[in-house]
This record gives structure tokens, C-alpha cells and sequence, in this order.
């Protein structure tokens, strides 16, 4: 993708954030492809391509009543958005559609209609993780930070400033679940769920979805929105198994998306002035810092103690509230991209003033899969 | 003897010689005849190198504890708090396990410390490698 060639026109979460049980998953899909269509000025029939995940595409095109031509059912965990972003660009870019329409719905809290397929026990999982005891990612996603912890002395105390760090930006966003501020030690004191992982240190589950509108950039004076332009984008995947990732410290997904992403925005870190790694679980915007390469190997910790990442400091992180305070449906990604576009129109509840490239990068599964996208609102 | 209720594991064609060997008390990897190299989970080729040409042998069973988490929360088959953990090899590969005959607590589990397998029977067909504290010093049994 040439940078600045591809523009985001319509972005919108679904109406309500939290608990909404009056729509099942594919309703909330609608629900936030509606706003983003309302968002962008466009009607089903302007539609032509369709990306998705949890639902099928086929499914989302039916019900929303789409004619695609172009069709991506990418479903890598929760960033499989930023991929179908990226993939949009290339077939936009290509001539196989005009406008694409990316969503996400997922009743993650009531469970409405929800859609998860379990692990086959013939699979690998199934055989060689599932026997010994995980349950979902609170015990899965987690198992790598031990290791860390012994490599690089990353302490309790610094893996909980990740959460209370987070909780100061959602404390200015009023559509974030949680708010109120709490300290490291709130953090160390709130329940164990899978030491050396606390409540407070896991994500919210939460009801809600997202969608996306793209389109080339010579089209985007057309949309009643100010353009957010993409500048570059990469994605991998590693292993559906996180007990065989190569290095327990260091995600190789995130290693060959996030370079893959710079080099193609033709950027270095220094022009980035506004941040999204998502955030399951604490350790991951440490891990993302890293393998980003913003800091070096066993430095992210201290460069978010030190407050850098947080309101006021030189690269604001996770300004919506993050996966651990603003919402989490299960599949993040979206809502990370929502926060970007925000940011990127200037219009973000925690907005930063002149801002004007994001990054934003997404992780699917336990350290499984990876895409990272680069926005600007500056034209090519 | 493991809790009943545990997620039981179906062996596949290319998985059945790693079965048949805990069943039979011993912990089977498999190695690629091109390249040398020793990998985990099974499959019928080597993910190094794309070869074949790959043998089964029987692994020490020892190796040191890699990383783990205690979960503190009920799941069929377990009583909390329970440690999910990941163990290397000495032949390399890494998988995930259980430690038994130990503590549960981050006092007894200490990253690195020996631990060799011990099996244990789920069922005719199924017998987990589980691994304990090891009880070898200087590599011979105590």
C-alpha cells in the first residue's frame, strides 16, 4: 500500500458500551455498522466489500442486506481487525472494491447468540494444553510473564502501574466502564485470579462492537468526516499454542508486524504521538513497547512507571482506557482502531492535543496472531 | 490419581506414538534425521527443515521449570489453586504440564528448578506426563 493512498470515512462503536442485552452478537454488528454507515453518509448499496469476524461475512452481508464483491473472513482473535484493515487496503488500492465495511459485535458479558467455537480435543491445543487445566486466557495469556519477570526483574508493583495508568485515562472518558482511580496498591490487593495476575490486571468482559468504513483517499473529500488516512500496516501470526512461542519475553507476531508497519509508513518512533497496544491483560503493553521497538528489551516497565505513557507524558498510551478499563468484548482490536480514528479526527474524549500519526497494535489469541496499523489525518 | 473431569485428550494419527509411549512410562519426542533438530508437539515431519525422514526416541524425562501460572479459580478436573505450567526439556522442546508431589505457592515453585516426569493414568487409553519436583542429583536418581 502506497502511504496516505487508503482513508478511513466511517467509524463508530455500537450505540452502548457494557451490558446490552437486548441485541445478540450479529446485532451488534449491525448496530455499529448502522452508526458507521450513518457516520460516513452511506447506504448498504455503497457498499462493496465486506470484512469480519466472530460472525461470518456471509452472515454480516446478508443481514445488513450487502451485495460484496470483495469478502474477508480473517478470524485470528482480536486483531483480526486490524488485518482485514489491512487487507482492505490492498484490494482498495488493487481495484477488487471501492468501499469496504468492517465489523465486530460480541455479547461478550450477556452472551447473546455469542459464537465460540470450543477446542477440538484431537487439535493440538487439545491434546498437549487444554488437559492441564486453562481456562480461556485469563490462565493461558498469562503463563509467559514468570519468565519476564525472572529475565528482566519486572516487578508485581510495575506490571500493576499498567493498569493504574490506564485507569487515569479512562477516568476522563465517559464512555469507560470503569473510572475511578486506584492505586498499585488497589491493584495488589484485588482478588488472584491466576497469580501472579489480579482482577485488576485482567481485562473487563463487556458487551459491544465496532465498524470501519474504507475507501481510497481521492474519494475521501466526498464523507462528511475528517479523512484518517492509513500510513502503513503489518501482520503475522506465531503458534495457536502459547506454551510453544519461541521466546516467552517477546512475541515474534508483534516483532514482524510492528517493523513491517514502519517501514511501509516510512516513520521512525519519534514521530508517533499517539499510542494503542492491546491490552488483555497487563503485560501486554509491555510487551507491545518492546516489540514495537519504542524501548528496549526489559525497559517498558519503567518507561510506563515513569510515567511516559500517561496523561501529560511524551507518548500517550491507551488514551480510551484500554481493554482493562474501557471495555473488552473479547476480541479488543476494534475498539483500540475506534480509539485511533478518534484521535486521529481529534475529536477523543482523552484527545490529544495535535496529534497527528497513531499506531495502533493488536494482538489475537494468547500471543498468537498480530497486526498493527499506522493512521495519520495529515494528507498525503 | 488426577481429579475426574479433566479435558480429555484425543490422539491422532500423527500423534498416537506420543500416547502409546506415556502408556508405556516413557516420554517420546521426535527428531529430524536431516537437520538434527528435536521438536514438540508431533507431527510426521520436521517444522525446521520440512524433512520426512524423522525418528522417534524416548526423552530423559528431565527437565527444569520454564514458567507457569497458579489459577485460583474452579475448572472440572481441578481444585484451585493449581499451577498450569510449561516445562523445558533437556532435549529442548518446551510443554505444558502440571507439578505434582509440590506445593502449589510461588515459594515451592521456583523457575528453574528440576523436574522430571511423572505419569499418570487417566484412563485405558490416556496416561498424562505430569512432572514433579526431580529427586536425581547429579543426574542419578536419589
Amino acid at each position: 500500500m502506497r502511504p496516505g493512498s487508503i482513508a478511513i470515512v466511517g467509524a463508530a462503536e455500537t450505540t452502548e458500551l457494557g451490558r446490552i442485552p437486548e441485541l445478540s452478537q450479529i446485532g451488534l454488528h449491525a448496530d455499529a455498522a448502522l452508526n458507521a454507515m450513518q457516520d460516513a453518509g452511506l447506504k448498504p448499496a455503497d457498499i462493496d466489500g465486506i470484512a469480519t469476524a466472530g460472525e461470518t461475512p456471509t452472515t454480516v452481508a446478508h443481514y445488513l442486506g450487502l451485495t460484496p464483491k470483495w469478502v474477508d473472513g480473517t478470524a485470528v482473535g482480536g486483531c483480526s481487525f486490524m488485518i482485514h484493515v489491512r487487507h482492505a487496503a490492498a484490494a482498495l488500492e488493487s481495484g477488487l472494491c471501492n468501499t469496504v465495511l468492517i465489523t465486530h459485535g460480541e455479547s461478550g458479558r450477556s452472551g447473546v447468540a455469542r459464537t465460540r467455537p470450543p477446542v477440538s480435543p484431537g487439535s493440538l491445543a487439545g491434546q498437549f494444553e487444554q488437559p492441564y487445566g486453562p481456562m480461556g486466557p485469563p490462565t493461558l495469556f498469562t503463563i509467559p510473564v514468570l519468565r519476564y519477570m525472572k529475565t528482566y526483574g519486572l516487578t508485581d508493583e510495575q506490571l500493576a502501574m499498567v493498569a493504574v495508568v490506564q485507569r487515569e485515562w479512562a477516568a476522563m472518558n465517559p464512555r469507560a466502564t470503569f473510572r475511578d482511580p486506584i492505586t498499585v496498591a488497589d491493584v495488589l490487593n484485588s482478588r488472584m485470579i491466576a497469580y501472579p495476575f489480579r482482577l485488576l490486571q485482567c481485562c473487563l468482559v463487556t458487551d459491544g462492537g465496532g465498524a470501519l468504513i474504507l475507501t481510497r483517499a481521492e474519494r475521501a473529500g466526498d464523507f462528511p468526516q475528517k479523512p484518517v488516512y492509513l500510513l502503513g500496516t503489518g501482520e503475522s501470526v506465531e503458534t495457536p499454542m502459547v506454551s510453544q512461542m519461541q521466546d516467552f519475553t517477546s512475541s515474534r507476531a508483534f516483532r514482524v508486524a510492528g517493523p513491517t508497519a514502519f517501514a511501509e509508513a516510512g516513520i521512525s518512533h519519534a514521530d508517533v504521538d499517539h499510542l494503542m497496544i492491546y491490552d488483555a491483560f497487563a503485560h501486554l503493553p509491555i510487551y507491545g513497547l518492546e516489540d514495537l521497538g519504542f524501548v528496549g528489551r526489559g525497559e517498558a516497565a519503567q518507561f510506563i512507571w515513569d510515567r511516559n505513557t500517561a496523561p501529560g507524558g511524551r507518548l500517550p498510551m491507551n488514551t480510551n482506557g484500554g481493554g482493562l478499563s474501557y471495555m473488552h468484548s473479547g476480541m479488543y482490536g476494534m475498539y483500540a482502531l475506534q480509539e485511533s480514528v478518534r484521535q486521529m479526527r481529534g475529536i477523543a474524549p482523552a484527545q490529544v492535543p495535535g496529534a497527528e500519526i497513531s499506531v495502533c497494535h493488536g494482538v489475537g489469541g494468547m500471543f498468537a496472531a498480530s497486526g498493527t496499523i499506522i493512521m495519520t489525518n495529515q494528507a498525503a | 490419581m488426577p481429579e475426574p473431569g479433566r479435558a480429555r485428550p484425543q490422539p491422532t494419527p500423527e500423534t498416537k506414538h506420543f500416547w502409546d509411549g506415556t502408556r508405556a512410562g516413557e516420554l517420546r519426542l521426535q527428531r529430524c534425521k536431516a537437520c538434527t533438530q528435536t521438536y514438540f508437539p508431533p507431527r510426521p515431519f520436521c517444522p525446521h527443515c520440512a524433512s520426512r525422514d524423522v525418528e522417534i526416541f524416548a526423552a530423559s524425562g528431565n527437565g527444569r521449570l520454564y514458567s507457569y501460572v497458579i489459577h485460583h479459580r474452579p475448572v472440572p478436573g481441578f481444585t484451585p489453586p493449581y499451577a498450569i505450567a510449561v516445562v523445558e526439556l533437556d532435549e529442548g522442546p518446551r510443554m505444558m504440564t502440571n507439578i505434582v508431589e509440590c506445593p502449589q505457592t510461588p515459594e515451592a515453585l521456583v523457575l528453574d528448578m528440576p523436574v522430571e516426569v511423572a505419569f499418570e493414568r487417566l484412563d485405558d487409553e490416556i496416561t498424562l506426563p505430569l512432572f514433579r519436583p526431580a529427586s536425581r542429583i547429579n543426574g542419578e536418581r536419589a
